[in-house]
C-alpha cells in the first residue's frame, strides 16, 4: 500500500544522491558519473576562486535577510490591523491581499513587465513623464533590482505570511484585552505590551525556519522577474540560478554541481542549527 | 459603544488596508485592461490603465486564428493539473495511512526516510541526470508530471498526523472486528474522516502543477505540443526579449512558434492562465487559509 508513495521518494530523492560526487570528478557525459576522472576538491578550488561564488552566496544571503525582516514585520502590522477589523470588508481585504500567491513566477514576470518594460511599460510611459522625469532602461540597470524584487517577493507574500500570525492573534485570551481597556491603554499601548509580547514565540519560531532556508532562493523570483536579463546578474544571481545555468544554459556541469554540493551541506547545517535552537526553545515546534 | 480613539484606529486600519488591496490588484488589473486595448493604442502609449482605445482584437485573435498551439498548452496544462492531483493525493494518502498504523513494522525508520528528504536533497543537477539519464523524462508527458511535484514529504507527513490525531483508534478497530480489510478500513473508514485535509492538500496540488513552469522548462525541450500554458507564456517572453536585443534574431526566435503574438495577445494570454485560478478563488479560499495555517504550525 505505501509501496507507491516510497518509490517515489527513492527515485526523486534517494536516487540522485549518488550523483553528488559529480562535484568531485571531472564530469565527461561520455564516461557517465562514475567512470569520469575523480579530482577531489579541484571543482570547489575553481568555483570559490571565481567572483561568482561571492556574488552568488551574497546575494542568495541578503535576499533571505531583507525578505525575513520586511515581511516579518509588513506580515506582522498587516495581521495586527486585520484582527481589529471586522466584518465583510475585512474578508475582501485579505482575499485580495492573499491573491497575488496564487500566481506562477511567469505571470509575474509578465505583471513587472508590463510596468517596467523599457518601451511600453507604465512606469516609462505614463509615470515618469508625469513627473517630469526621463525613461529608464529598467532592465539593464542592476541598481534598482534589488528594491523591484524585495517589493515583489513583498507583495506576492505578504497575504500569505500574515496568516499565520493573525490566527495566532485571534487565539489571544481577550481578557487580557479587556484588562488593559479597563485600565485605560491606548491601542498602541495595548499592541507593544499585550500582543507584541505574546506573538513572540511565534515570530522567533517561523524566523529561525526561514533562517534555516537561507542558503536556497526561489528560483522563479531571481530568473524568471528579471527575464534571465545578463545585464542584472550581478544583483540577480543567487545558489539557484547559477546551478540552473551552469547546468543548462553553460555546460559548465562540473561547476554547477560544486555550487549545488556547497548549497546542500551548508543549507543541511543550516537547518540542523536552526532546529536545534527552535528545539532549545519550545519543544513542540521543532521539525524533529 | 465605540469611543472615539477606537473609531480612529478603524479609519486608519481601512485605509491601509484599501492601501494594500489596491497595490494587491492593480498590477493584475494592469494586465487584464492591456488584454482589451487597441495594440496600437498600446504601442503608442504604453501599458495604461486608461487607454485610448479599447479592443477585444487580442481574444478574437485567440479564438478564432486557427492557433491550436494555444488551445493545445492550455489544455495540458488541464490535463496536468487534473492527473497530477488524482496521482498524487493517491499516493500521498497511501504512504500517510500507511505510517499512520501505529502496529507497522518498521515505522520509525519508514518515517525518517520520509522525514529526510525534507533535510536534504540532492539539488539539480545529480537529480537532473537521474531523471535524463536514467528515466529517460526528456520530452515525455512524465517530465510535467513527475521531477519534484508528484508527492512531498511534508503533505504526507501533514496527512499522517491527520490520520493519528483526528481519527479515534476505536472506530477503526470497529471496522476490523466487523472484518473489513487494512484496504477497506482506510478505504471506508478513514478516507471518509479525513476528507477536509485531502481536501486542502489536494488543492496545494493542483495550484502547484497549474503554476509550474520549471519542469517543462527544464525537460521539454523539443517536443513544444507538451508544453503547458505557464511554458508557452515563458516562451513568447523569451522570444520578445531576444527580439528586442537582436533584430536579426527574428527567424531564430520564430522556430518552433507560428507567430509572435502582439503585446496586447500576451497579456491576453497571462489573463487567461490565471483564470482557472481566479474563478475557482473564492471556492477554495478557506481551505486555502486553514491550509495555510496549518503548514504554519508544523514548520
Amino acid at each position: 500500500m505505501m509501496l507507491p508513495g516510497l518509490a517515489y521518494l527513492f527515485i526523486n530523492n534517494y536516487m540522485p544522491l549518488p550523483g553528488l560526487v559529480i562535484a568531485f570528478k571531472q564530469y565527461n557525459a561520455r564516461n557517465g558519473i562514475f567512470g569520469s576522472k575523480w579530482i577531489g576538491f579541484k571543482n570547489f578550488e575553481y568555483l570559490f576562486k571565481t567572483s561568482d561564488a561571492w556574488i552568488i552566496t551574497r546575494n542568495t544571503i541578503f535576499y533571505n535577510l531583507a525578505f525575513i525582516i520586511i515581511n516579518t514585520i509588513l506580515a506582522i502590522i498587516v495581521a495586527v490591523i486585520l484582527s481589529e477589523l471586522n466584518g465583510k470588508r475585512k474578508k475582501v481585504y485579505q482575499s485580495a491581499i492573499l491573491l497575488p500567491n496564487l500566481l506562477s513566477t511567469v505571470i509575474i514576470g509578465y505583471l513587472v513587465f508590463s510596468f517596467f518594460s523599457v518601451e511600453n511599460g507604465f512606469v516609462n510611459s505614463t509615470l515618469l513623464p508625469l513627473l517630469g522625469k526621463k525613461s529608464i532602461a529598467w532592465y539593464s540597470e542592476p541598481k534598482y533590482w534589488p528594491f523591484i524584487i524585495i517589493f515583489v517577493n513583498a507583495w506576492r507574500s505578504i497575504g500569505y505570511n500574515c496568516i499565520i500570525y493573525l490566527s495566532t492573534i485571534l487565539g489571544f485570551d481577550r481578557a487580557y484585552y479587556e484588562s488593559a481597556l479597563v485600565d485605560g491603554a491606548t491601542r498602541w499601548k495595548q499592541f507593544r505590551y499585550i500582543t507584541l509580547p505574546l506573538l513572540k514565540p511565534t515570530i522567533i519560531m517561523l524566523t529561525l525556519m526561514a533562517i534555516g532556508r537561507i542558503f536556497y532562493s526561489d528560483f522563479g523570483l531571481f530568473y524568471q522577474v528579471p527575464l534571465n536579463q545578463g545585464a542584472l546578474y550581478s544583483v540577480t544571481n543567487t545558489i539557484d540560478t547559477y546551478v540552473y545555468r551552469g547546468l543548462l544554459q553553460l555546460g559548465n556541469i562540473s561547476m554547477s554541481a560544486a555550487a549545488g554540493v556547497y548549497q546542500s551541506v551548508v543549507g543541511f547545517i543550516l537547518v540542523l542549527g536552526a532546529n536545534l535552537l527552535v528545539r532549545k526553545i519550545d519543544k513542540d515546534s521543532a521539525l524533529f | 459603544m465605540k469611543t472615539k480613539e477606537t473609531k480612529i484606529y478603524d479609519l486608519i486600519g481601512h485605509i491601509i488596508m484599501t492601501i494594500l488591496t489596491l497595490i494587491a490588484i492593480i498590477p493584475i488589473m494592469l494586465m487584464v485592461i492591456s488584454s482589451l486595448t487597441d495594440n496600437t493604442s498600446l504601442l503608442q502609449n504604453g501599458y495604461s490603465f486608461f487607454p485610448e482605445k479599447w479592443s477585444s482584437y487580442a481574444y478574437e485573435w485567440i479564438f478564432k486564428s486557427n492557433s491550436s498551439m494555444i488551445f493545445r498548452a492550455y489544455g495540458m496544462s488541464f490535463l496536468l493539473t487534473a492527473v497530477g492531483v488524482s496521482l498524487s493525493l493517491a499516493i500521498t494518502t497511501l504512504l500517510a495511512y500507511g505510517l499512520s498504523k501505529k502496529n507497522l513494522p518498521f515505522r520509525d525508520v519508514l518515517t525518517f526516510f520520509v522525514f529526510f528528504t525534507m533535510l536534504f536533497n540532492g539539488g539539480l543537477v545529480p537529480t537532473y541526470i537521474n531523471y535524463t539519464n536514467i528515466f529517460h523524462v526528456k520530452d515525455t508527458f512524465a517530465g510535467l508530471l513527475v521531477p519534484g511535484l508528484l508527492m512531498n514529504a511534508f503533505n504526507v507527513l501533514l496527512m499522517k498526523s491527520y490520520f493519528v490525531s483526528s481519527i479515534p483508534d476505536e472506530i477503526l478497530e470497529a471496522a476490523y472486528i466487523d472484518g473489513a480489510s487494512e484496504f477497506k478500513t482506510m478505504y471506508k473508514v478513514a478516507i471518509p474522516m479525513a476528507k477536509p485535509i485531502i481536501a486542502t492538500i489536494g488543492m496545494f496540488i493542483g495550484i502547484a502543477y497549474w503554476n509550474d513552469w520549471n519542469n517543462g522548462y527544464i525537460y521539454i525541450v523539443k517536443n513544444t505540443d507538451l508544453y503547458s500554458i505557464q511554458n508557452l507564456l515563458n516562451r513568447l517572453m523569451q522570444n520578445i526579449q531576444a527580439l528586442s536585443q537582436n533584430a536579426t534574431n527574428l527567424s531564430d526566435a520564430n522556430q518552433g512558434l507560428a507567430q509572435i503574438p502582439t503585446a496586447t495577445v500576451r497579456m491576453a494570454l497571462a489573463t487567461l492562465g490565471i483564470l482557472p485560478v481566479v474563478v475557482i478563488y473564492p471556492f477554495i479560499q478557506k481551505n486555502f487559509v486553514k491550509g495555510i495555517t496549518l503548514g504554519g504550525v508544523k514548520g
